[in-house]
């Protein structure tokens, strides 16, 4: 973690920037703060009149004298009991407020990321920058970062009152603390690093933990229990190691304010003294000294303190800023972009250019053009570049070089709810949220009641099926939908795109877990329900490409036959050794 | 009274029982580090004691170097030379004391964190795969890491809050020696800070549990919600997600603020007692000093004691704040930890080289949500020793279920799986991993290296990977990764193609050799024609004796048809079995099924 990073001072400026709901009314609530901090210093200020007035007075102890003082005291306690709470119910609210908008709106910026974006980040760091992250943060903001502001004020409110005292005397514990002062910033570095470390191990653990649990299936079958506890063995220590280390750094730093405060102590004694018999001070006042000298490094030990919450908690706020700053690299051009005409839609690819970041290009001087209403089968050997082919006719990403159009409209230029209301992609993995069938095909029509969703289940000739299931829309389809087959995810995800009715549908692979017969009757379903769109499908199972109006054939990343399933296969290119072997292993009558 | 009892709910008629059981948590902990946490402690004695030492310090300073100096005008050198050195050397110990109690206390804390972690995650390891289905995976990521350290973070302020016991006592005893009516204020105001702790305590926990949960509510939408970005985008429910965020995450926000209220009036009121102390300490002593009952000094040293005590009095806050989180940390670890259901292997090895003969005898199943719905019923079938067999069934009919009962993956209601007639009960781990390597039909792929995914934890040389991969048509697109077969693959394999993502788990497989070969629809995303070479490749090794056996869900004919024998399978029971021409023969629904693509082809051309 050697890359140049923005100062503390910087992150925090930005960060409350974004958020403006926690510096609304900051300025009250700082003082507030101050107020009640420095209603703390009047208890020395007691201490020493009541020396001086009385205790140690040559005339006897004036009781009447100390008790008004005593009183005056209570009542500015009770006081700053009020602007106390008043502060604290300001800040809790203010940053509650603010951190809730931060964490929604990173929330939100992840989904806006384009999925290339997403694939880059593991899922649990993405989940962190929502929810570990930002609790460091309010942590700070409540209590080290509000710590800090009164610690500095009290720390300024004893140095003002130590000037009025005496000026000697509080050069005499400026000096004290000037090695202090100067161990701090080494120790704030050695902090800094030492819990850079930490989150890296952190990281690094959890996702070693996460193999078992996502993975358990695989770990069982193949028996590798040990190297997967090897492996995370090997990372929990590590951590373990790293923050006994961060811990000793903090220790250290705690320590060194105590002895501080012990020598600071000893010299307001011994020169206090000196001045007093010089006349320059009175008895109460080298005694308030030294509770002011307490109130003097209280503060400077708990600023050792929260610097290490402060550095924790500067980095969290960094990452989130930076998802936050993460350029969404498909942008959604809102509400100003162009809209899509109803109905009909069709597309054109013109000199299309993809590759992935780093990479080759995977696809290259993609032409294409498909009118509105065909029925279009994309085919090819594995890795030629279909997914990708469909990732950008849906624009789930965008083409490094070159266009594409829908209706005549580049795809950039259509705003995402108006796109996503017309063109839909069902990928391959059939994942559902963990809630009950019925929620899961809602995402494909919020409005939909159950008898249109049963409707819809029905329609792809899934009726048996879900006759089935005892406890129909309410079934619940577990994590990632893994209580269903891997089949009836994919089903369940096709129902959802009929109900979403778009008007261009592109299908990756969505029934490669289906069964033949069952496929078959859905497909066909659909196309009957979404008569008159615009489809492109991908299929390993030939059929479809049997089946479609047209046949797009990529090789290599390349478009490489474009035609009729009886024009490729006369041409006896690519589609003809495809389809040639397909129809052996799919026509085995002998 | 236990720690372990089960958590139902947490009114706040529960806050008495949850901080008893706390404290049963904080004891397992000192149970498991007891030298560790007694040299914490002792260290944080040594700080409190230190601690009252410095206003006792003060005090004698007061009477023995300060009066005397103002009253002589002329200064006590050996009084202060002595007041000097006691200042350094109680702060010097001081420092020892809180140095090494926060290091100690960390090394416990973090400790019983490592060592719950080894537990846990121990646990996962052996518990079986139909627990892991039981269990949201983001729950038991959270169980491993924020539950943990839930469990043990009374930890951090514990020693403090032990040291700060000696502290008080030592106090209440310099001031008994310095004057007892001024003791009697520190007997009022200790105690009252006590019982304000206590109080704030009681109105926080049920919040600060609350809180605590709706942040698990809050990681866990997160978690699925990023799980299923690709298709929340394709639908364009962005909006939709993040008012679902939004939900739990304002709910979060008013959790957070009622805590921080409950806190907005505690805190001053707790500051604000020992100031009060010092002011009551400062006008009684006046009266004190005036009819001669106490010195200056006491006076002086008692209202100081109370600003040092003062915010190490918190840290019982803290052990008292942290103690709803404890136990709820801790339940859930002891969840994971207590649970028994385990899948124990036997001891057996399995003797012999070559295919294994798999017999599977009266199979009943059903998921252990599902109880009712049985997912097979009294499956029999058997694959001799180097043969083919495949199942055929309707989507749903239980296929993905019959393979993960054949390799062990779970275990049958009823029935019996065999290996060369051993019972897969009775294999121990290694023999049933070595024997039999199933290819899921939904391929897991490790955040780790593309030859990592493949030898897992066996030795395999270089030149047999690189012939598996050809094997499985991986070979060329393997070379072209930037750093070859030492890529990174990312979480689940993202930078891979849906079908070269299959072809590594299909290598993972063939690369261990096994003596029986169970693909589950594993060939999905494979084209044609390599399938039918991987399988020819297979069966032709398998003939000449070198081969495993193989069983194999597949729908293509050409897959069916290498096979020696089809069982298929509806709702779960074996409708028909026999050869693909035999089953094609006899049976309509079989012949719907694989006959699909012809039956529609027949009808394109007759309309
Ligand atoms: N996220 C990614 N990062 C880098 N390379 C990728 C990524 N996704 C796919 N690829 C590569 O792009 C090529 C085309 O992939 P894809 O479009 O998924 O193929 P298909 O769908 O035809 O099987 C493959 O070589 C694959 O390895
Ligand atoms: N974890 C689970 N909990 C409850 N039911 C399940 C679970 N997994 C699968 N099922 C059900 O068991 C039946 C058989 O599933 P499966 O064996 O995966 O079928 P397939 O033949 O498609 O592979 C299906 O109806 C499915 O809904
Ligand atoms: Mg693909
Ligand atoms: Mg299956």
């Amino acid at each position: 973690m050697s890359e140049p990073r923005d100062g503390g001072l910087k992150v925090i400026r930005r960060g409350l920037s974004m958020s403006p709901s926690i510096t609304e009314g900051l300025g009250l609530t700082m003082l507030l703060a101050l107020v009640s901090t420095a209603g703390g210093a009047i208890v020395p200020l007691v201490v020493r009149r009541a020396i001086d007035d009385g205790l140690a007075g040559g005339g006897g102890v004036d009781t009447d004298a100390i008790i008004r003082s005593v009183s005056i005291a209570a009542v500015v306690i009770l006081a700053i009991m009020v602007t106390g709470w008043w502060s604290k119910v300001r800040i809790f609210t203010s940053t509650e407020r603010g951190l809730a908008e931060l964490r929604i709106s990173a929330f939100r910026h992840v989904h806006d990321l384009s999925t290339l974006t997403q694939n880059t980040q593991r899922r649990g760091a993405l989940v962190s920058r929502v929810t570990s992250d930002v609790d460091q943060i309010s942590q700070f903001l409540q209590f080290a970062g509000m710590m800090m502001i009164t610690s500095v004020g009290q720390m300024l409110v004893a140095l003002v009152v130590m000037a009025a005292l005496s000026w000697q005397l509080t050069l005499v514990v400026l000096v004290a603390f000037v090695p202090l002062a100067l161990a701090l910033r080494f120790f704030a570095s050695a902090m800094s690093r030492a819990y850079d470390r930490v989150r890296a191990s952190i990281a690094d653990m959890l996702a070693v933990i996460a193999e078992p649990v996502v993975g358990a299936a695989v770990v069982r079958s193949y028996g590798v229990e040990e190297r997967t506890q090897e492996r995370i063995d090997q990372a929990v220590r590590t951590n373990y190691r790293n923050n006994v280390r961060a811990q000793t750094i903090t220790a250290g730093t705690f320590g060194s304010a105590i002895i501080v405060g012990g020598i600071a102590n000893a010299a307001v004694l011994g020169i206090g003294l000196w001045l007093g018999m010089l006349d320059q001070l009175t008895m109460g006042t080298v005694v308030a000294f030294i509770f002011l000298v307490g109130l003097f490094t209280g503060p400077a030990q708990q600023a050792t303190q929260v610097i290490a919450d402060a550095q924790n908690a500067i980095a969290s706020w960094r990452r989130v800023i930076e998802l936050l700053e993460t350029p969404a690299d498909v942008v959604d051009p809102g509400s100003s972009g162009t809209r899509l005409p109803d109905g009909d839609l069709d597309a054109r690819f013109v000199q299309v250019e993809f590759s992935y970041p780093g990479g080759p290009p995977v696809l290259r001087d993609i032409e294409v053009s498909i009118p509105a209403r065909q029925r279009v089968a994309v085919v090819g050997e594995t890795g030629s570049g279909k997914t990708t082919f469909a990732k950008l006719l849906t624009r789930l990403m965008d083409p490094t070089r070159g266009q594409v159009l829908l209706s005549g409209v580049d795809i950039s230029q259509v705003g995402f709810a108006d796109l996503r209301r017309h063109v839909l992609m069902v990928p391959q993995e059939g994942f559902l949220f963990d809630a009950t069938l019925g929620e899961n095909l809602r995402y494909g029509r919020f409005e939909a009641d159950d008898e249109e969703l049963v409707q819809a289940i029905a329609a792809l000739g899934l009726a048996d099926w879900y006759a089935g299931l005892p406890r129909g829309l309410d079934t619940p389809v577990g994590q990632r939908g893994e209580s269903l087959s891997a089949g009836e995810r994919q089903l369940v995800a096709l129902v959802r795109s009929a109900l979403a009715d778009p008007d261009l549908l592109v299908l990756d692979e969505a029934t490669s877990a289906v069964d033949p017969q069952t496929e078959l009757r859905a497909t066909r379903a659909l196309d009957r329900l979404l008569a008159g769109r615009t489809s492109v499908t991908i299929a390993h199972r030939l059929s479809t490409a049997e089946n479609a109006d047209r046949v797009l054939v990529f090789d290599g990343g390349r478009l490489v036959e474009d035609g009729t399933h009886a024009e490729l296969v006369a041409l006896g290119g690519v589609y003809a050794r495809l389809h040639a072997s397909w129809v052996a292993q799919a026509s085995l009558d002998g | 009274m236990s720690a372990d009892a089960p958590l139902d709910s947490l009114g706040s008629d529960d806050t008495r029982r949850l901080t008893r059981r706390g404290f049963g948590v904080m004891g397992v902990g000192i149970r498991r580090e007891p030298w560790m946490f007694a040299l914490a402690v002792v260290l944080s004695l040594l700080f409190g004691v230190m601690t009252v030492a410095d206003a006792w310090v003060l005090g004698w300073a007061t009477d023995h170097v300060i009066t005397p100096s103002f009253a002589d005008g002329e200064v006590a050198r050996g009084g202060l030379y002595t007041g000097i050195i006691l200042f350094i050397v109680a702060a010097l110990l001081r420092m020892i004391g809180v140095i090494g109690r926060r290091l100690a206390g960390g090394v416990v804390f973090y400790r019983l964190v490592r060592d719950d972690r080894l537990r846990v995650t121990r646990q996962y390891l052996q518990l079986p795969l139909r627990w892991h289905h039981r269990h949201p995976a983001g729950q038991l990521l959270s169980n491993a890491n924020a539950d943990v350290e839930a469990t043990w973070s009374v930890f951090m302020p514990l020693p403090m809050a032990l040291g700060v016991i000696a502290m008080l006592l030592a106090a209440i005893g310099t001031m008994a020696a310095a004057d007892p009516v001024l003791t009697l204020i520190g007997l009022v105001v200790f105690p009252l800070l006590f019982v304000v702790n206590a109080v704030y305590q009681r109105w926080q926990g049920p919040r600060l549990a609350l809180a605590q949960s709706l942040r698990g509510d809050v990681s866990a939408v997160a978690h699925e919600s990023f799980d299923g970005a690709l298709v929340v985008k394709s639908l364009g429910r962005e909006g939709d997600e993040t008012a679902r965020f939004a939900r739990v995450s304002e709910r979060l926000r008013d959790a957070n603020v009622a805590v921080g209220r409950v806190r907005a009036v505690f805190d001053p009121v707790i500051e604000a007692l020992p100031n009060l102390g010092v002011l009551l300490v400062i006008g009684v002593g006046a009266q004190r000093i005036a009819s001669g009952a106490a010195a200056p000094g006491d006076v002086v040293q008692v209202a100081f004691l109370f600003t040092v005590v003062a915010m190490p009095v918190r840290s019982f806050g803290w052990v008292l704040g942290e103690l709803p989180r404890a136990v709820i940390g801790w339940h859930r670890v002891r969840r994971v930890l207590d649970d028994d259901d385990h899948m124990p292997y036997g001891e057996r090895a399995l003797p012999g080289s070559g295919a294994v003969r798999l017999d599977v005898t009266g199979l009943d199943y059903a998921h252990p949500d599902e109880p009712d719905t049985t997912v097979l019923r009294d499956v029999e079938f058997s694959v001799p020793a180097g043969r083919v067999v495949a199942v055929v069934g309707s989507t749903g009919s239980g296929k993905s279920t019959l393979t993960s009962l054949v390799t062990r993956l779970v275990d049958a209601d009823a029935g019996a799986v065999r290996y060369d007639g051993v019972r897969v009960q009775e294999l121990s781990q290694a023999a049933l991993t070595s024997t039999a390597a199933l290819v899921a039909q939904s391929t897991f792929l490790f955040d780790d290296t593309v030859r990592a995914n493949i030898v897992l934890d066996r030795e395999i040389p270089e030149d047999r990977i690189w012939s598996v991969l050809r094997d499985v048509q991986a070979d060329r697109f393997v070379a072209d990764l930037p750093q070859g077969l030492d890529t990174q693959l990312g979480e689940r394999g993202t930078s891979l193609s849906g079908g070269q993502r299959q072809r590594i788990a299909l290598a993972r497989a063939l690369a261990r050799e096994p003596r029986l070969l169970v693909m589950d629809d594993a060939t999905s995303a494979l084209d044609p024609d390599v399938e039918q070479r991987i399988l020819r490749a297979l069966a032709e090794r398998s003939e000449s004796g070198s081969g495993p056996s193989v069983l194999v869900v597949a729908y293509r004919k050409a897959t069916i048809g290498l096979a020696d024998e089809v069982i298929f399978l509806a709702n779960g029971k074996i409708a028909d079995r026999g050869t693909h021409a035999e089953l094609r023969d006899r049976s309509r629904a079989y012949r719907n099924i694989v006959d699909a693509y012809d039956q529609a082809r027949e009808e394109v051309d007759h309309e």
